[in-house]
């Protein structure tokens, strides 16, 4: 009895095997948890792409924002905003195809959105997303008018920031796919 | 006669190991004239005549290899922000140990409670999933040897001078390892992608918080979500508790610490997408999504920091090869400065997308060379002398440089690192 149910179940598990081995099918238990309530908080939509999806509501200008660089951020890519130990972040506009190219915010990134990405959820370096959104709205708009791509008096929002366009948006050649 | 044949046979043993003692010079061991049996033991080493030390949990290293260590350069002001390189020059055969496999912290190693951590699969799929570390342990895993080579490695190549350093230490952003997990289409699939998604974007746990673009296709072909190492749990530094693994694609793409996939239809543009891992063009243009490591072989022995002792001497060359297209076909040495080429002998079994060891028996007489080995991939690609990448990229790519790596050996067996010379 117990041995012919025994040998059933061999059967059964070598039918699995053989059939899953016949049609290259993976045989598994699905385990995601249904997540769409998590996919909606804002800790998990940090990401800023090129048409502003996910930035946050808030204003802040280039007076402000040079105060906080300079407590902030000085001490690392210098006063102001170059020759520190960390990459500069401000000057060289045009400088790409000179024999010197120095790749810098300004000269460089093809769309301010990430520049508001990036110092979220990176800088300062010690103390990752401890600003706020105002802050960060400030810092950019420091940085981006200090080489004239937007107006020293803007108030950058999450309205105008991703219709800033930077000098080197063109600058760049997918090579995927090839 | 039985007799005389084993005492004559016990002479020559003790004459031996006298010998032995006096050829090797250092001291040699008081013999014990009044027993035999007493004085063969005596000149044993020590190893075989006392117990050895207790069992371990974890083994590590002999204490006579403290030297082989990665390689750290990380930046004073923000000290979880660098690279540490894995010593290749001190390592045989393909695989990089996991206390050894190369590392690239743009803030830190995170502490992460796997408990804690789940992974979170949305955007543009039927319906977001979360998977937690247990749950993933129940999924069929795979296992795959590949390399992981970071985008920046070997960027010293583009220097006016060539560096001084050891092979590990100029070359060393890149490491091979078996890695399993779950393929990530599995996971993909239960969450249901929907037709219009393109791109993925991968979020790190990190200090960084780093998030990367990567194309979908890529993660339904062949990209591993890896929880092992090497056959043990990923290490902290190389994402505990788990990690994207994309075989032969660029490091940064690799995230650590994974926390979320995004499914959408463009890529996000993020700062590791467009200020890092692009390639400046001389015109001033920049080359974006290059994912691909293409083909590239390097001499770990002879190379920098080793010397030829014997002249004439035979010296085994050997090094390592790669390709991110594919696996490594040929691989050829040169010992005038690429003139005239020898085809290496690869070691089996040769591994898509990983390290395979190559080697080359050379005599040496003294005479001035440039030793140089050149990869060829399934794809025909073939490495480029330093020369060619230059004049199809210029000087200021930084990422992706995979040019042939000359050792310059003296007369006097020396050994320097030089861009290539005229014979
Ligand atoms: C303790 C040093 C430190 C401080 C303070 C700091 N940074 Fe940074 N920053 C760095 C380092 C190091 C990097 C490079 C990070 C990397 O490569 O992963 C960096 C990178 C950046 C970049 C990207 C540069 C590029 O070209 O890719 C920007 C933008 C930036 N920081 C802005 C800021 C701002 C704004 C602040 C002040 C709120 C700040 N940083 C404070 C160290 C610092």
């Amino acid at each position: 009895m117990s041995t012919a149910m025994t040998s059933n179940l061999i059967i059964s598990i070598a039918l699995l095997i053989f059939s899953s081995l016949c049609h290259a099918d993976i045989v598994y238990q699905p385990l995601g948890k249904p997540a769409a309530d998590i996919s909606k908080q804002s800790e998990w939509n940090l990401t800023i792409s090129p048409d502003g999806k996910n930035l946050p509501e808030g204003t802040g200008n280039a007076a402000q924002g040079a105060k906080i660089f300079a407590l902030q951020c000085a001490a690392c890519h210098g006063p102001e905003g170059v020759g520190g130990s960390a990459d500069p972040v401000i000057g060289e506009v045009g400088s790409l195809a000179s024999e010197y190219p120095e790749k810098t915010v300004n000269s460089y990134w093809p769309y301010a959105t990430t520049l508001f990405d990036y110092i979220r959820r990176a800088m300062p370096i010690d103390r990752p997303f401890s600003l706020s959104a105002d802050e960060v709205y400030a810092l950019s708009a420091y940085i981006l008018s200090q080489d004239g791509i937007i107006d020293a008096e803007l108030d950058l929002t999450e309205k105008n920031l991703p219709q800033v366009t930077m000098p080197n948006r063109d600058g760049f050649i997918s090579i995927y796919p090839d | 006669m039985n007799d005389v044949t084993t005492q004559s046979r016990r002479k020559f043993l003790k004459k031996a190991a006298l010998g032995s003692a006096f050829a090797g010079g250092a001291f040699s061991l008081p013999v014990l004239t009044h027993s035999e049996e007493l004085g063969f033991p005596e000149n044993l080493p020590e190893s075989m005549r006392v117990p050895g030390a207790d069992f371990s949990n974890y083994g590590q290293p002999s204490e006579h290899e403290q030297g082989v260590i990665r390689w750290i350069s990380a930046n004073p002001a923000a000290p979880g922000n660098g690279v540490s390189w894995t010593p290749l020059h001190d390592l045989q055969g393909t695989i990089t140990p996991n206390g050894l496999h190369y590392e690239r912290h743009h803030n830190g190693v995170p502490e992460i409670d796997p408990a804690k951590h789940i992974l979170l699969i949305d955007g543009m799929v039927d319906k977001p999933l979360s998977f937690d570390v247990k749950s993933l342990m129940r999924y069929p895993m795979v296992s795959r040897t590949c390399f992981i080579e970071c985008g920046g490695n070997s960027n010293s190549g583009w220097r006016s001078n060539p560096i001084q350093s050891k092979v590990g230490y100029a070359h060393g952003l890149v490491s091979n390892a078996e890695w399993s997990g779950v393929p990530l289409k599995l996971l993909l699939k239960e969450a249901g992608i929907r037709p219009d998604a393109k791109w993925v974007i991968a979020e790190g746990a990190d200090g960084s918080s780093l998030n990367i673009s990567i194309p979908l296709e890529k993660l339904l072909d062949d990209a591993i979500l890896a929880l092992y190492q090497n056959g043990e749990r990923i290490r902290p530094e190389n994402g505990y508790p788990m990690r994207l693994v994309l075989p032969g694609w660029e490091g940064i793409l690799n995230v650590k610490w994974l926390r979320q996939l995004r499914l959408t239809d463009q890529p996000a543009m993020s700062r590791d997408e467009t200020s890092q891992y692009t390639e400046l063009m001389p015109d001033g243009t920049a080359r974006q999504f290059t994912f691909i490591n293409e083909a590239k072989s390097l001499i770990t022995s002879p190379s920098l920091g080793m010397m030829l002792p014997d002249n004439p001497g035979v010296y085994q060359i050997s090094g390592l090869a790669w390709s991110g297209r594919g696996k490594i076909t040929r691989v050829e040495i040169s010992a005038d400065g690429g003139d005239t080429w020898v085809d290496a002998e690869l070691q089996g079994p040769v591994l898509d997308k990983a390290f395979t060891r190559f080697c080359l028996p050379w005599k040496w007489q003294g005479e001035y060379a440039i030793l140089q080995s050149r990869s060829t991939d399934e794809t025909g690609y073939v490495q480029p002398d330093r020369e060619t990448l230059i004049k199809n990229r210029g000087k200021h790519g930084f990422f992706h440089y995979n040019a042939i790596v000359s050792w310059e050996i003296t007369e006097e067996g020396d050994i320097n690192h030089v861009y290539g010379y005229d014979f």
